[in-house]
């Protein structure tokens, strides 16, 4: 059984456009994705594809004009806004992306300590901190003097003193120089042969097939593929979405080529396949209804021509 | 080290400005003084004005140098001020240090007490709008401040004065303390009796102000990421506050109650004059009607050194407390 089930998820935002008049902005539709104990589960995507809302849906701290569709279940479990509230920071834990999700003016090493769920905080705060070769002075320091280097590996402590299960690492690995970076991937990979189950949200997929052991691509706030990371290799030919091959193949190392066009505004997406409008192979069907995710090939494709 | 070095130039380039300030402003007043309708003599000899003639007149013009250029007598007057020396209030036959210090004693309890009333109330009222922004208590509390905004202190005052020491008659109308008894017999009660009203108009016209303030700044801090990282971690409610709204809330809330104390002066000039409570306010307005310049211009001098003072708490408590701004520290990992 999947620890983590998302099905059919759909987030929509109502904002007021002009005046009075009210417009809803679907930022996630239809997404499904489900994640494993022991697994690392890479979701990468363009920005704004709503891969760190995802994250947010499934902690359940959206913004309160978020309205959502749709189930997220842990262990099997359906959660409620009340569950959620009883699991975030216990069963899950955000690796959230940058220093400025810490508290400014509180020292780093008590920020570690309240996520401590078990055990003496002080005492945990420290053994993490060894783990990870954070010197003891780094628990006095305040966010700001913390090096990207440091500031990664507090944050990770902080999901790691929590013994969450499910460790949600929202785009950890920007701006890191290779060694770090390498550091971070290698991390996530340990928590995951430990037995947690790891979504790594990136954009960078490079980093996440170093680690991951499938990979989620999201387009337009939905999952267009799920595949295992073996599959992303020589011209993309393993993939199954046209969205995948294309994002394969635009990478520097595999020729460099873009397509044309962009992502649909998630305040006006289309009716049908939200990928058509720059798809090569879009049929009149295609325009008509977004298909649905079917089983391919040991993954997960949401296109009625992919074989 | 390197701290205590910088926090040392930080005062000194204070002090410096602190200075400069005090000569710009002495400067600007005493010609403000020199060319407005006021004639020190009148004010000096006050009601005997009939008996004197205009060569006892021409007497005194000389023996305070009035005809002397205006640059003259300026440096005159500059340069006993650096002598610490202030002159002689001419309504209460004292040095103008003295008249200053017995006024400020009172003032002091006012203004200290709508201060810290201000600043408390103020800032709560800030913090539970924020926390329930968009609810019904939210905009009463806006609803509340921005009515006290526009409302003037001594507008507040009169209200204060008709309902409450008219009408109900539960404080004193005015004054520090009670008319017709000796000193000695006023007791500590007599005048808190007195301040009350006062103080009360005083700290509800400077509530709006930090409120209105808290409030916005605890929105920005509900929409941070940090905050959002703490809900991740499970933390809501007032542990939320408590641990990551407090503190970073706090800084800049205490920073403008300080850099408020011009408002503060300005709003007990007016509410002393209400209450004909006996303090620094009333006695601008006194030097200011009865021409008595030497007072005037201290009063002038004190108030831009009082107003000075609070804005530099506020500085310093920035570069005191905020980890941000004291000496940047590296370690390498």
């Amino acid at each position: 059984m999947p620890i983590l089930e998302v099905e059919n998820l759909s987030v929509t935002f109502r904002q007021y456009a002009s005046g009075l008049k009210e417009r809803n902005i679907r930022a996630i539709s239809n997404l499904s994705v489900t994640l494993e104990q022991g697994e690392v589960l890479a979701v990468v995507g363009a920005s704004g594809s709503g891969k760190s809302l995802l994250a947010h849906a499934i902690l359940g701290i959206l913004p309160a004009n978020a309205e959502t569709a749709g189930s997220i279940k842990y262990c099997g479990e359906t959660l409620t806004a009340k569950r959620t509230q009883s699991l975030r920071g216990r069963e899950i834990a955000l690796v959230p992306q940058s220093v400025g999700y810490l508290d400014p003016l509180m020292r780093v090493g008590n920020q570690v300590r309240t996520a401590v769920r078990n055990g003496k905080p002080a005492e945990e705060q420290r053994k993490v901190f060894k783990r990870y070769k954070l010197k003891s002075v780094v628990e006095k320091l305040f966010p700001f003097e913390l090096s990207g280097g440091m500031a990664r590996r507090v944050l990770l402590s902080t999901a790691m003193v929590s013994g969450a299960k499910v460790i949600i690492a929202d785009e950890p690995t920007p701006g890191l120089d290779p060694e770090a970076l390498n550091e971070a991937l290698l991390n996530l990979r340990e928590l995951g042969d430990q037995g947690c189950a790891v979504m790594l949200i990136t954009h960078d997929i490079d980093s996440a097939l170093r680690i991951a052991d499938k990979i989620a691509v999201f387009y337009a706030g939905t999952t267009v593929e799920i595949a295992p990371a073996k599959d992303f290799t020589g011209d993309g030919e393993h993939l199954r979405h046209p969205y995948s091959k294309a994002l394969w193949g635009a990478l520097p190392q595999n020729g460099f080529t873009p397509i044309p066009g962009s992502q649909p505004h998630s305040a006006a997406l289309p009716p049908g396949c939200l990928f058509a409008s720059r798809c090569e192979k879009a049929t009149k069907e295609c325009h008509q209804a977004q298909p649905d995710l079917r089983e391919l090939r040991n993954g997960k494709v949401r296109c009625i021509h992919a074989t | 080290m390197a701290r205590a070095k910088n926090l040392g130039r930080f005062l000194l380039w204070r002090s410096i400005r602190a200075f400069t300030l005090l000569a710009g402003i002495s400067i600007i007043s005493f010609l403000l003084v020199k060319n407005s309708p006021i004639d020190p003599i009148q004010a000096y000899i006050g009601a005997d004005m009939l008996n004197v003639g205009p060569e006892q007149r021409e007497k005194i013009a000389q023996h305070w140098g009035l005809d002397d250029p205006v640059f003259k007598q300026y440096v005159n007057w500059a340069s006993s001020l650096l002598g610490g020396d202030l002159g002689t209030s001419m309504i209460y036959r004292e040095p103008v240090a003295e008249v200053i210090k017995e006024k400020f004693s009172h003032s002091i309890v006012l203004m200290l007490t709508a201060w810290v009333l201000s600043g408390v109330i103020g800032f709560t009222m800030g913090v539970v709008a924020a926390m329930n922004k968009d609810t019904a208590i939210d905009r009463i509390i806006k609803w509340y401040c921005y009515t006290l905004a526009s409302t003037p202190a001594f507008w507040m005052g009169l209200l204060m004065v008709m309902v409450f020491a008219v009408w109900l008659g539960w404080f004193p109308v005015g004054l520090g303390v009670p008319a017709g008894i000796l000193s000695d017999d006023v007791t500590f009660i007599d005048k808190v009796k007195h301040l009350v009203l006062p103080a009360i108009t005083l700290s509800i016209v400077g509530v709006a102000n930090i409120a209105l303030h808290t409030r916005q700044k605890m929105i920005d801090v509900l929409a941070s990421d940090y905050i959002l990282f703490a809900r991740a971690r499970g933390e809501r409610g007032f542990i939320l506050f408590w641990r990551h709204g407090l503190r970073n809330v706090a800084l800049p809330a205490i920073s403008l109650q300080f850099a408020a104390f011009s408002e503060l002066f300005g709003g007990a000039v007016l509410t002393e004059q209400v209450f004909s409570y006996p303090g620094l306010g009333q006695a601008t307005v006194e030097a200011g009607l009865r021409g008595d310049v030497p007072l005037l211009l201290g009063l002038v001098l004190f108030s831009a050194l009082f107003v000075f003072t609070g804005n530099l708490i506020a500085d310093l408590i920035y570069y005191v407390v905020d980890p941000r701004t004291r000496e940047g520290r590296t370690y390498e990992s």
